[in-house]
């Protein structure tokens, strides 16, 4: 790892002020994915700016409609948090099958949405459930945050400061994970709203989190797994690597598109 | 270079360390405190896992000046005195390791799964909640054989459990 000032704010307007002055700055939020990719000296920065220590940032907060999770709530926070149980299970659940238990200690929301992986799992619940990405500046609508690979809609010097997910009726989760690294080879959330239904995947899409538009439709006419029979995702856009090429990510989607609606329908 | 001050099993320390310093480098190099294992270096193994404020962390995946001013807990804080943690005990008496290179880590997983999910823990917990942590020897059933009685043992003597 190369050499670096490291800076803890203890506000939010703190580390705004730390990223508007330094120009190789980076937020450190968990540090799961950005401590390894520093060790492997592929993130070089000359400032790294700790949000650890900003308690406004963490924290679930719980309203008829909608539960909100600050930026730095980890993924263990979440997938024990009673609120998020009641409300929408498949995010608690999601949580849970992020890394393990240590990881889950560490690893946050906010840096999982900042960073957007085309292989970690929250893209794909907040782009099912349509939830909202809140930055310092301005509330961004799933649908439009994720722009590609590790790619969002942040500008610079903007931070997430949480994200807010709308109670849906059913949802659910289905995650196959690669054994070693446990991220998704494939993950497709499922989710029945007041207005709509959506599939969400990640793991596969090479230009990362995408609905699938054809689940989608066919879930409106009945939501059934049985209503996603024979349908394929075409597997021109997906990612093929030597954990698993294109054909074989499209077949999975299929398998986990109808065991996330299997599974929402039971609940 | 930046100074940290936290607690170590119970013990104040401070250092001037450069920011880029891991903390389990700090932990081995600083303090010497070599209970604790690197393996992969790449956060999955977990022989490196310690407690931050009473939570299983990576160590090689955490900033020493991350864990300013917090309490740190790592294998050689887990014994008080002479007598082992029911933890490791556990480990000794059910032959829990063989080369012993994944041992702190497992123990510092386990006491952790204890704070989370209690006394009473099945073979299917335990081993789901180990899949943070890699053997490479003993196939895991002693392991797992030594965790639920370490459980029970920290039950029943919870006046032994690690000064955290």
């Amino acid at each position: 790892m190369y050499a670096f000032d490291y800076h803890r704010p203890a506000t939010l307007k703190e580390a705004l002020s730390l990223v508007a002055k330094q120009e190789d700055a980076k937020i450190v939020a968990g540090g799961h994915t950005l401590i390894p990719t520093m060790k492997q000296r592929l993130a070089a920065p000359g400032h790294l700016i700790d949000l650890g220590r900003i308690p406004d940032l963490v924290g679930i907060e719980r309203t008829p409609r909608a539960v909100t999770i600050g930026a730095m709530t980890t993924h263990g926070a979440v997938a024990e948090s009673a609120d998020v149980k009641e409300a929408i299970p498949a995010l608690s659940e999601l949580a849970a099958l992020i890394g393990d238990p240590a990881v889950r200690h560490r690893g946050t929301i906010g840096g999982s949405v900042a960073n957007n992986d085309p292989s970690a799992d929250y893209p794909a619940a907040c782009l099912a459930l349509g939830a909202t990405i809140i930055t310092s500046k301005r509330r961004i609508p799933a649908e439009e945050y994720f722009r590609g690979l590790f790619e969002t809609a942040l500008e610079d010097g903007e931070i997430v400061t949480g994200v807010s997910f709308p109670i849906p009726h059913k949802a659910a989760y289905e995650k196959f994970r690669n054994p070693a690294s446990r991220y998704a080879l494939v993950g497709v959330f499922v989710a029945k709203r007041p207005s709509d239904i959506r599939v969400a995947v990640t793991g596969a899409g090479s230009n990362g989190v995408f609905r699938w538009a054809e689940a989608e439709e066919a879930l409106a006419k009945r939501f059934s797994a049985k209503s996603l029979d024979g349908l394929k995702a075409p597997a021109d856009d997906l990612i093929g690597d030597l954990h698993a090429d294109a054909e074989y990510r499209a077949h999975l989607i299929g398998v986990m598109a109808r065991r996330a609606v299997q599974a929402a329908t039971e609940r | 270079m930046s100074s940290v001050s936290l607690t170590v099993n119970g013990k104040a320390v401070t250092a001037e360390i450069e920011p880029r310093t891991l903390l389990v480098q700090f932990l081995r190099e600083h303090l010497r405190l070599t209970g604790t294992h690197v393996g992969c270096d790449t956060s999955q193994c977990g022989a490196c896992v310690v407690h931050l404020d009473g939570e299983a962390v990576k160590a090689c995946t955490v900033l020493a000046v991350q864990a300013d001013g917090r309490q740190v807990t790592t294998i050689e804080g887990l014994a008080a005195g002479g007598d082992l943690h029911p933890m490791q005990a556990a480990f000794r008496e059910h032959h829990g390791l063989q080369c012993g290179y994944c041992t702190p880590g497992m123990i510092m997983t386990a006491v952790d799964l204890v704070r989370r999910k209690g006394h009473a823990l099945d073979e299917t917990t335990i081993r789901h909640e180990l899949e943070g942590n890699l053997c490479r020897c003993t196939g895991y059933h002693n392991i797992v054989k030594a965790i639920a009685a370490g459980a029970t043992a920290m039950g029943q003597a919870p006046a032994r459990q690690a000064a955290e």
